[in-house]
């Protein structure tokens, strides 16, 4: 079924990664995505590891549910494993067939690239476990807040997001509920040519679009209702605080960064 | 027989830990012309059963036979199932997406291949079965009440001319006149057509009006099945699945604890006005 | 001043365009509203979909503004636009759809929404979230996700979320309509309490006659007219018109109702059924 879509998914516990302010953990990342990008060598990646492994034990998520993530990118992975093998030229063949050649440094790149994709799917992954969605929104939005001088909508991007977030679950049952009602007056979303399929989606979508504008025109609506008028003046019940775990956290992420950068250049 | 299930189970994400038993062990038999009325809270398993009159959803285990044909055939249509089985979901009026009504009519004709011709006169008669009229045909379905959007929805199902019809909530939203009136041409449709008819309904006063059968569905399973006065005597059992009888029947059955010996087993406000005062007047 | 809502000569018409954009008719949707409701008041709004009741209901929240006569709210006029926030926080405004007015993804977030909006600081949004979340007695679901709750669940949440800004009015506009008979059992009970315990006025719009029976008040409406206002008793004895105007009554007045044209002699001033089974028993024994 459609609900069961789990990439983004929160894993709700108790852990000390999940009381992190979303701030430090939206930096932290993107922090641990350069560094990653940083190293060119395996040690580097041992590095990783054991940083990794280390803050996933203290997430408290089963770590199946990080590998569910990578699933969903196999394919990518295993294209960009095969790309490097085939096209790294190198020096040391190791096997040689006709035009195609597999050299040793192509083997190492490969491997290279490969564990950079999967521990940036696994460090994002960690980000959405162990913070809910609304987290992450108020920590976007107060990231975004000092650039509002230069015109970036802080206030209305958060709030568009907070408002995808409610309603993405609710179209996607609608769409599924709307497909079984053609259906059952004979519709056929499957067979015949690309031509025979745009068109039979028709029936599918101007339900879809009018029933989103529907709720979006009532959701306008209950908003002003309940004396929505924009960003201005407006408090919040849940304030970011840095607290002390917060600075333990920016410690650790800037050591990490450190020693990739030492790992690279010395 | 219309519908034949032996032993039908649907089970939602086996195997995952949202796994979740929708229907279980369904054994029913619903005959050719029968108006059956099934009942049960949100939750109970109803939804998931009527879907598999028409082949949307496939049993997980079990055996089901709709107009003879065995869906667990390999060469068994889904698409003519479909059509001979016509499903109107709960607001059906969300689904209607044509620029005319006409057309919107005729979009379950046309999947079926039918010649221009045949279309069209089905159109007509779908249209004239629920109550509009000629004036309507090029009016863009989105102008229309709700009421009048739900007509045409149901239009669009009689257009295929299904051998049996089933309704999920027909009356959902409707205001007291827009009910009478979609109730009123149900029972019409099946008087005149001869068709079987299935309502799911939450309102117990349109089913004991209406329905010669009742299923009630509690946990995923069937809790009762019979005649409406037979159904509807079960108040206790009933009203521990979150049900009720129809009120009048609260009343009789009041009277009778305090020794008016009135029938108990009446459906209608109208029936009991009639039996209580002929009973007062007896006594004069 | 002990009227909530004062209605003088209320007027809303609206027009529909062609093709060309030129007017071609012009609808009134409501005709010369009068109407006050007290401080503290159970009202229901009954009448069918089209006579203008959702209309009247979107002007007790200054969503949709008179084009002839006056609407005030505790004595503030719709009309002035310094006065629409106030008039917005102070009779809050339930809706029919439940998914199309939860706006966050998380109950609490959603019911701190209101407050937020009004500025209010932050300890005192969390405190008036848990109360009001415990008012609708949704607090173990304070947490969740809105999506996996039942309807009623949903309502009482949209509920809980106009409590939060503290309003002296709530206005719900048929917030039954799209429920399961467990689910309107759920929101009219949790309004019916808001209204003796927290001494909230409710003006309640439905077509569901049932809903009206415990009311103080019960008025109907009919092409943008009030047609009947009165208790509901007064109200549903009046079988025959109501009948007309396209609503239902309740079974135990309409027993009655059919009792008479049988010839019975029984007043049709009846709501429930003990009332009901208690005049026949008078009757029988008479006899």
């Amino acid at each position: 079924m459609i609900r069961d879509i789990t990439i983004g998914q929160y894993y709700p516990a108790e852990s000390w990664i999940h009381k992190l302010d979303p701030r430090v953990k939206i930096m932290s990342t993107l922090i641990f995505i350069i560094a990653l990008f940083v190293a060119n060598r395996y040690i580097g990646y041992a590095f990783t590891i054991i940083f990794l492994g280390t803050v996933i034990y203290l997430s408290k998520v089963p770590i199946k549910f990080m590998l569910k993530g990578l699933r969903a990118i196999l394919v990518i992975i295993l294209l960009t494993v095969a790309l490097n093998i085939f096209m790294t030229p190198g020096e040391n063949v190791l096997w040689s067939y006709k035009f195609i050649t597999i050299t040793a440094e192509g083997l190492y790149i490969a491997g290279l690239m490969a564990l950079r994709l999967i521990f940036l799917i696994i460090g994002s992954s960690i980000l959405t476990l162990t913070t809910s969605p609304i987290q992450l929104t108020d920590g976007i939005e107060k990231l975004l807040n000092p650039f509002k001088k230069i015109g970036i909508p802080a206030h209305e991007i958060a709030m568009m997001m907070t408002i995808a977030l409610r309603f993405i679950p609710i179209l996607l049952e609608e769409t599924d509920k709307i497909m079984k009602a053609q259906m059952a007056r004979g519709a056929d979303f499957e067979s015949g040519g690309v031509i025979k399929r745009a068109k039979s989606l028709i029936p599918l979508l101007v339900p879809l679009f009018i029933s989103a504008f529907r709720r979006a025109d009532e959701l306008a609506m209950a908003m002003e209702a309940r004396c929505y008028r924009g960003g201005e003046n407006r408090t919040r019940m849940k304030q970011l605080v840095i607290q002390k775990q917060d600075y333990i956290a920016i410690g650790v992420i800037s050591l990490f960064m450190i020693i990739m950068i030492l790992i690279r250049f010395i | 027989m219309a519908i034949i299930f032996n032993g039908v189970s649907h089970v939602y994400g086996e195997g995952s830990p949202f796994r979740r038993v929708a229907i279980n062990n369904i054994n029913l038999h619903i005959k050719k012309g029968e108006f059956v009325g099934i009942i049960g809270h949100t939750g109970s398993g109803k939804s998931t059963l009527i879907q598999h009159f028409n082949g949307l959803l496939k049993a997980t285990e079990g055996e089901i036979i709709i107009l003879g044909k065995n869906l667990n055939d390999k060469d068994v249509s889904l698409k003519e199932i479909r059509q001979k089985v016509g499903l109107v979901f709960q607001y059906p009026e969300h689904q209607l997406f044509e620029t005319t009504i006409f057309k919107d009519v005729a979009f379950g004709p046309e999947n079926m291949g039918l010649p221009k011709e045949e279309v069209n006169k089905r159109v007509i008669k779908a249209l004239d079965m629920v109550g509009l009229g000629e004036d309507m045909y090029e009016k863009s379905p989105f102008d229309l009440s709700g009421g009048q959007k739900r007509r045409v929805a149901i239009a669009g199902v009689l257009a295929m001319k299904p051998e049996v019809l089933i309704l999920d909530e027909p009356t959902a939203g409707l205001d007291p006149r827009g009910r009478d009136e979609i109730l009123g041409q149900i029972q019409k449709l099946h008087k005149s057509l001869g068709i079987t008819v299935i309502l799911v309904s939450h309102s117990m006063e349109d089913i004991a009006k209406l329905v010669d059968r009742i299923i009630v569905m509690y946990k995923s399973r069937i809790a009762l099945d019979g005649a409406p006065d037979k159904v509807f005597k079960n108040v206790k059992e009933l009203e521990k699945m979150g049900l009720a009888a129809p009120q009048i029947m609260y009343i009789m059955k009041a009277l009778r604890k305090k020794g008016i010996e009135v029938p108990t087993d009446v459906l209608t406000v109208e029936e009991g006005a009639k039996k209580i005062a002929s009973l007062l007047k007896s006594q004069k | 001043m002990n009227e909530i809502v004062k209605s003088r000569g209320l007027v809303y018409e609206y027009y529909t365009h062609n093709d060309r954009g030129e007017i071609e008719a012009s609808h009134r949707a409501l005709d010369k509203v009068d109407l006050d409701i007290n401080k503290g008041e159970f009202v229901v709004i009954l009448g069918h979909n089209g006579s203008g009741k959702s209309t009247f209901a979107k002007h007790m929240n200054a969503i949709l503004h008179p084009t002839g006569g006056t609407l005030l709210i505790k004595g503030m006029d719709t009309k002035t636009e310094e006065n629409i926030w106030n008039i917005r926080q102070s009779a809050g405004m339930v809706f029919q759809n439940p998914d199309n007015q939860i706006i966050a993804a998380i109950v609490e977030e959603d019911v701190a929404f209101g407050p937020e909006n009004l500025g209010v600081e932050a300890s005192e949004i969390r405190k008036r979230v848990d109360e009001s979340v415990a008012a609708v007695q949704m607090t173990e679901y304070m947490t969740h996700s809105p999506n996996l709750l039942s309807g009623g669940q949903k309502q009482r949440i949209a509920i809980a979320g106009v409590l939060a800004m503290k309003p002296e009015c709530i206005i719900l506009d048929e917030p039954t309509a799209m429920l399961d008979p467990l689910g309107r059992k759920e929101v009219l009970d949790t309004v019916y309490k808001l209204n003796k315990e927290e001494s909230i006025t409710i003006i309640h719009i439905t077509h569901y006659m049932e809903e009206a029976i415990k009311a103080d008040r019960v008025i109907v409406m009919d092409h943008g007219q009030i047609v009947m206002d009165g208790k509901p008793k007064d109200v549903f004895s009046q079988v025959d018109k109501l009948k007309e105007l396209g609503l239902d009554v309740p079974p135990a007045t309409e027993l009655a109702y059919y009792m008479q044209k049988e010839g019975i002699d029984i007043s049709t001033e009846i709501l429930t059924i003990e009332e009901m089974v208690d005049k026949i028993w008078q009757l029988y024994s008479m006899e």
